[in-house]
């Protein structure tokens, strides 16, 4: 009786159970997180012709990286991370405003509306756009063109109308979650703080400047912080048009190298190194953005 | 002093119904695809094959064919929607069940490491997933998950996102009840079962309803598990239809239409639990 109890203790005791709550993680961590974080390292110096033939071969596959295909992707990425953040900061911060009146009928109504893009699948989204962007002067665009006179385009195969569409995919469901952000935020603003604002004679675009963005900040980082991320390791918009080959490689972006050479080409080694860089790339996008907010310094 | 302030509600008021049209426009903007996707998806494949998607409302070809193809001739949609239900269910209760635990533990508990732990948490969450596709494929082979829902779900059952959220949430729990169920005697699982849990009702109601529109919607990993047509879900299913065989082309559109149908109920039943979900993890802190 004595043991059992005495057991039962050791089990139940403050030292061994907090480890058991966390088990979960610590194991899912080790063995889909660190396991494939160093095996991408160790392939990325390898050359795999099987999983079972492999050669060591130093840094072949990173100076491999120097070549046209790595460069277009870099600047896919880049272009697409940067656009996506230009537009859906402003896009959704000043709807939030719009939205944040508790004057507004049916703004309830009109929240959830933006939000249901959300709701779809980037390949349902995708298929809609797919065929909006078709090459028919009556798909979709090119007839909306065709009312300013301008001659049907091929979008998806051009480089700049093919990053476009990439950027409308992504802001068409994108926009409502970010409002969803920005509104909780505008909730955390002081009434008081409009009020003595409204008693210095500011207009309404003074207080969005002077109050309503600065207050916002946190917002912002976060927001920032999930678009770099979402920007950096975007795949699914351009399969979704082009599957893992885009006409020129316009849609090549980094994480579709990463696929296209792995899947498509069976270059393991090779498609290793290419991770690696971009998870260099979105730490260090990643630690500068935060170090310019001050982030930091706060915590 | 009166015409200023006569002047200045009338600006508010252009204001406000500028402000207004503006959302009007914007909303049917974004209403526009969901639209367009439910017309076209009415007419035959061949059409919007040779034509593209087009504004085009036409009554004359539109049947319900495409939708009779999609549950009664063709049987890959609904083995498709089968998966992705199976696979979402699956998902959603490890996610929400292993990550309430972690989450719960990292907040109450005071042990070694639990400050590193937690970091290792938001490391997780900082870093893409897209990085680890070819090694977790390899990962995938090794361990025979291939072509499995348990491949599909396992690598990612225990989200760092939830269990962020969980900890949030769990800290916000009065210390007192937890010690007061101690010290008549209750272990530390039933407090968490008995106690806990349904004080973080809301908490478990956001997260379901998260972790399964991320679950349903998911694309990128299954592509990468999921090998023969019986096993694929409905994003990679759609994916696959793009080929001009058989009536591919007819199933796309009503395909994409009713596979939104399971998320779009779950959002509307439950508006204020997924935009708790959304906004208590991130913005916060």
């Amino acid at each position: 009786m004595h043991m059992i109890k005495k057991t039962h203790n050791t089990i139940n005791s403050l030292t061994v159970i907090p480890y058991i709550f966390v088990l979960p993680f610590i194991i899912t961590f080790l063995l889909f997180f660190l396991y494939p974080i160093i095996s991408a390292i160790i392939m990325s110096f390898q050359d795999i012709a099987g999983f079972r033939d492999v050669t060591f071969v130093g840094f072949k596959n990173y100076r491999n990286l120097l070549n046209p295909h790595y460069y277009n992707a870099l600047r896919v990425s880049f272009t697409y991370t940067f656009l996506t953040i230009a537009i859906l900061i402003p896009l959704p911060l000043v709807l939030a405003v719009l939205l944040n009146n508790k004057n507004l009928p049916g703004r309830n109504m009109f929240r959830s509306t933006l939000f249901m893009p959300a709701l779809t699948s980037v390949i349902v989204g995708g298929m809609f756009f797919r065929f909006a962007f078709g090459t028919q002067p009556t798909a979709l665009f090119n007839n909306i063109i065709g009312w300013f006179g301008l001659e049907p385009a091929v979008w998806l195969q051009g480089k700049w109308t093919g990053m476009l569409a990439m950027v409308v995919l992504c802001v068409w469901r994108w926009t409502g979650v970010n409002i969803i952000y920005f509104l909780a935020g505008l909730q955390g603003i002081p009434n008081e703080l409009y009020e003595s604002a409204d008693i210095d004679g500011a207009n309404g675009l003074q207080k969005f400047f002077h109050i309503t963005v600065p207050s916002l900040k946190p917002v912002i980082i976060f927001v920032t912080t999930i678009s770099v991320f979402g920007g950096f390791s975007m795949f699914a918009e351009s399969f979704a048009y082009w599957t893992s080959r885009s006409p020129g490689d316009i849609g090549l972006t980094l994480v579709a190298y990463i696929y296209q050479t792995g899947f498509n080409y069976n270059n393991f080694g090779f498609a290793s190194a290419i991770g690696i860089t971009l998870l260099i790339i979105i730490m260090t996008v990643n630690l500068i953005q935060l170090k310019i907010f001050g982030f930091f310094k706060e915590s | 002093m009166e015409y200023k302030y006569q002047n200045r509600t009338r600006q508010n008021k252009t204001g406000f119904y500028l402000s207004l049209a503006v959302l009007v426009f914007i909303c049917l903007l974004y209403l526009a695809p969901f639209f367009f996707m439910v017309i076209t998806s009415f007419k035959p494949g061949q059409e919007m094959l040779r034509k593209g998607l087009t504004l085009e409302i036409d009554f004359d070809i539109m049947t319900l064919n495409n939708y009779r193809i999609l549950f009664f001739e063709d049987n890959r949609y609904l083995s498709w929607f089968k998966n992705s239900l199976i696979i979402t269910a699956i998902y959603t209760s490890f996610s929400v069940f292993f990550s309430s635990l972690v989450g719960y533990g990292l907040a109450v508990y005071k042990f070694r490491g639990r400050r590193f732990l937690f970091l290792l948490v938001l490391l997780v969450m900082m870093v893409p997933l897209e990085i680890l596709l070819l090694p977790l494929y390899r990962l995938m082979i090794e361990l025979k998950l291939m072509n499995t829902y348990l491949g599909v779900v396992l690598p990612f059952a225990v989200s760092p996102f939830a269990i962020f959220f969980f900890r949030q949430y769990a800290m916000g729990i009065p210390r007192d009840l937890i010690e007061a169920a101690r010290v008549d005697g209750c272990g530390e699982f039933r407090i968490f079962f008995k106690i806990v849990v349904p004080l973080m009702k809301p908490a478990f109601g956001a997260m379901t309803i998260l972790m399964a529109l991320t679950s349903w919607n998911t694309f990128v990993w299954p592509l990468v598990v999921l090998r023969s047509s019986d096993k694929l879900t409905l994003p990679i299913g759609l994916m696959s239809l793009l080929t001009p065989y058989g009536n591919s082309y007819d199933m796309i559109m009503p395909g994409a239409v009713i596979s939104v149908i399971p998320v779009a109920v779950l959002f509307f039943m439950n508006q204020k639990a997924f935009i708790e979900g959304l906004t208590a993890g991130g913005v916060k802190q």
